[in-house]
């Protein structure tokens, strides 16, 4: 199959390209940006007059609910809402049920992406077994036989300083990247917002913003001994961001990731109790908002992910803090990033979606050099659409998203060159 | 975008009494000039007025309470309503019946008010966002959230005595974080025009925020209770040792128990208030609250005055020209 994308503007920041370009695909890869390759036989245009060609995003952690939890959402229905928002890899973390602790449940999960066909998926192994934060996991076999790019222990803290101390040190010596969700138990204690204004006044218990920072503080000192590399995942305050700017500028090998809600909603938002802005860490303040994106701009925080999270809707149906936590993203995160683009350029923008996570993740995505596998996502900026519950396409329609006014649709997305979604 | 006002109907009048966070002054006012209207029925011979016969008002009570209850039932019969009193602990929530379907039931039995306190913050916003068109939730207490009733009555307690809110400062001493009762009445004192509203206790119980609810954080009693007049005293859970907040009971009666001495730094004509239960000899010493100060009886008596009116207005039964006949 000889495909020719024609038109667009084509955006891939690994290679420094801001153009309007042709792109020629072959046998599922790219074969040439600009001129047509010789002997190229055409067998199908794509005409992307209008649009941005861009490599297919990477998410760095989406939630698919299978195994354990399919009347939230399967990775067949999930990995078909990733394609139409033009996401062709996503990370998966382990807190699946099972937990991804052993090679069989990586088996059970490639071969149902596989089955799908929609996305490529890669998963994040245990970082201790059962993730209990007690027993290192089979980090080595994980990687070696089920292709796992890092480990994580979740959302679930390893609160135990040794037991962090060893599972970094045993994660670098496998090579392997620790993927954490930095939040002290003790003092998020059973909060379910951030510890502010908003709480005060409507009485829900807080999550103080020392529940991230005390516990970054800890992680960074442990990665600075280990010499582990190490991912912080959904970043929430301004604080927590100038501790791992410091850390990078005295060269820890650390990186460091945002969601895109937390990118444009405050506490404010919770409004009355709305439950779909119950999510983990707590939307914060809008002065750590305006220092997340700024953040975002100097690369100090390296990705936007989804961290997608799917629910059914009797998840969400209770008094605030009974809800279940968490967003469902996959079909916000390109338009609300794009939303970004007077703080930051398009093409960085782009990167911080496709680039940069495939760097973070290790794996050969998020570029549309030539010889690479050609998964692209090309979309119209100019097209704008109301997020609307009731069309979505992911089985969780849990969004604080709703009635908003969005810009930029997926009109096709590509996976080893073919064809997974067009509009 | 949000839809703010769930409180009131489209004509702009007490639909749900869920919060006294967004109403009007004049709102409050004329919560307190119904309550007003409906404070001699309990010294009549008949002690009812037939304004909601034929009405029927669930109490739905997630957590026990007594006072609450029992004034809530009292105002609902004193209106001639039909009271039904379910105690959830110990029914349906248990068998695994979702607070929603437990509402659609007793909806479908066609009940037209839920009188609802929940330890959840925001229970009674979720209940009333799920109700049918026709029936009408008051807010008895939701967590730390809210508890408008008890604010109102306590603010018909003030105006009995001290007539004009734009002159008073008002002290509530205690257990801030964790009190409904404390943030309904800091929204009711702002909304009702007092200039001076403070808040006493030590930091692990008084929220960062404290400020932004509109009062002045005092974390010693000798400077907070200086020239008030009205000193609230909220009651302190017994719990709140256990999470590292306080020592002991007997360090926090020593620090912010109200004592007659203590008693002496506010206006000689100031009045002590009291949500109850109360903890003799922990927030409060036995002389001050049986003394000539003292009003927490009276708070018990208005309630029942100021929950008729939040009923009668909320079930839309009565102008005040009718309460008045």
């Amino acid at each position: 199959m000889h495909i020719k994308i024609s038109n667009g503007l084509v955006i891939d920041p690994a290679n420094n390209i801001e153009n309007k370009h042709d792109i020629y695909i072959s046998e599922g890869r790219i074969a040439a940006v600009g001129k047509q390759p010789e002997g190229f036989t055409l067998d199908k245009t794509i005409d992307a007059s209008g649009c941005h060609v861009i490599p297919g995003i990477v998410d760095l952690r989406a939630r698919l609910r299978e195994p354990g939890l399919e009347n939230k959402g399967t990775i067949a229905s999930e990995t078909r809402a990733a394609a139409a928002s033009g996401i062709t890899t996503l990370c998966i973390p382990p807190d699946t049920t099972p937990v991804i602790d052993s090679t069989s449940v990586v088996e059970l999960i490639h071969q149902r992406a596989q089955e799908a066909g929609y996305a490529k998926v890669v998963t994040l192994g245990a970082l201790t077994a059962g993730l209990s934060g007690e027993q290192l996991s089979e980090m080595a076999l994980l990687k070696k036989y089920g292709q796992c790019v890092g480990v994580s222990n979740a959302l679930i803290p390893v609160s135990n300083n040794l037991i962090m101390r060893r599972a970094m040190e045993y994660a670098a010596s496998c090579g392997l990247t620790v993927f954490l969700h930095s939040q002290d138990e003790g003092l998020a204690g059973n909060g379910c917002a951030h510890e502010g204004a908003i709480s005060t006044r409507l009485g829900l218990p807080g999550i103080p913003e020392t529940a991230e920072t005390n516990a970054i503080a800890r992680d960074l000192l442990l990665i600075e001994q280990t010499g582990v590399h190490a991912h912080f995942c959904h970043i929430s305050s301004a604080r927590a961001v100038q501790m791992i700017a410091r850390a990078q500028y005295d060269g820890l090998p650390v990186t460091a990731d945002v969601t895109a809600h937390h990118l444009h909603l405050t506490e404010m938002d919770i409004g009355f109790f709305d439950s779909n802005c119950h999510v983990k860490p707590p939307l914060r303040t809008q002065r750590d908002r305006e220092a997340l994106v700024a953040a975002l701009a100097t690369g100090n925080l390296n990705a936007i992910c989804s961290d997608h999270e799917p629910h059914d809707a009797d998840a969400k149906l209770a008094p605030f803090a009974e809800t279940e936590a968490g967003i469902s993203t996959l079909e916000t995160l390109l338009p609300l990033s794009l939303r970004l683009a007077e703080e930051l350029s398009l093409s960085d923008v782009v990167n911080r979606l496709t680039w940069q996570p495939a760097k973070i993740l290790g794996i050969d995505a998020g570029t549309l050099s030539v010889g690479e596998k050609a998964d692209i996502c090309i979309y119209n900026p100019n097209t704008s659409w109301m997020m609307d519950p009731q069309q979505m396409l992911s089985s969780g329609r849990n969004t604080p998203f709703a009635g908003w006014e969005l810009k930029g649709k997926v009109e096709h997305t590509l996976l080893n060159g073919k064809v997974v979604y067009s509009i | 975008m949000k839809q703010h006002d769930i409180q009131l109907d489209s004509e702009g009048k007490l639909r749900h009494f869920l919060t006294i966070e967004g109403l009007k002054k004049q709102m409050l006012l004329d919560i307190l000039d119904y309550a007003e209207n409906f404070s001699s029925v309990g010294n009549r011979q008949v002690k009812k007025v037939p304004l909601l016969r034929g009405k029927t008002i669930a109490n739905l009570f997630f957590e026990p309470s007594t006072r609450t209850r029992t004034t809530f039932e009292l105002a609902a019969k004193r209106l001639s309503a039909d009271v039904l009193n379910i105690n959830i602990n110990t029914s349906a929530t248990t068998k695994g019946e979702s607070l929603l379907d437990m509402l659609h039931n007793l909806e479908a039995m066609q009940v037209d008010m839920f009188v609802v306190r929940h330890n959840s913050s925001g229970a009674a916003h979720f209940i009333a966002q799920h109700v049918a068109p026709h029936v009408s939730v008051i807010n008895a207490g939701d967590g730390s959230h809210a508890h408008p009733t008890q604010a109102m009555l306590d603010m018909f307690t003030i105006r009995r005595h001290k007539q004009d809110f734009t002159k008073l400062t008002v002290a509530i001493v205690g257990d801030i974080m964790h009190s409904r009762v404390a943030r309904s009445q800091i929204h009711a004192l702002n909304t009702l025009g007092v200039p001076e509203v403070r808040v006493i206790g030590p930091q692990t119980i008084i929220p960062n925020e404290a400020a932004h609810l509109g009062v002045h954080v005092y974390h010693d009693m000798q400077q907070g209770l200086q020239n008030v007049d009205v000193v609230i005293m909220l009651r302190l859970q017994r719990e709140r040792m256990e999470g590292a907040l306080l020592p002991s009971e007997h360090e926090y009666f020593h620090m912010f128990g109200l004592t007659e001495k203590k008693l002496k730094l506010a206006k000689p004509d100031a009045i002590v208030m009291h949500p109850g239960p109360i903890n003799r000899g922990v927030e409060i010493e036995s002389t001050v609250a049986d003394g000539p100060q003292s009003v927490i009886l009276e708070q018990v008596t208005h309630g029942i005055s100021v929950r008729m009116a939040a009923m009668s207005m909320a079930l839309g039964r009565s102008s005040l020209a009718e309460v008045q006949d």
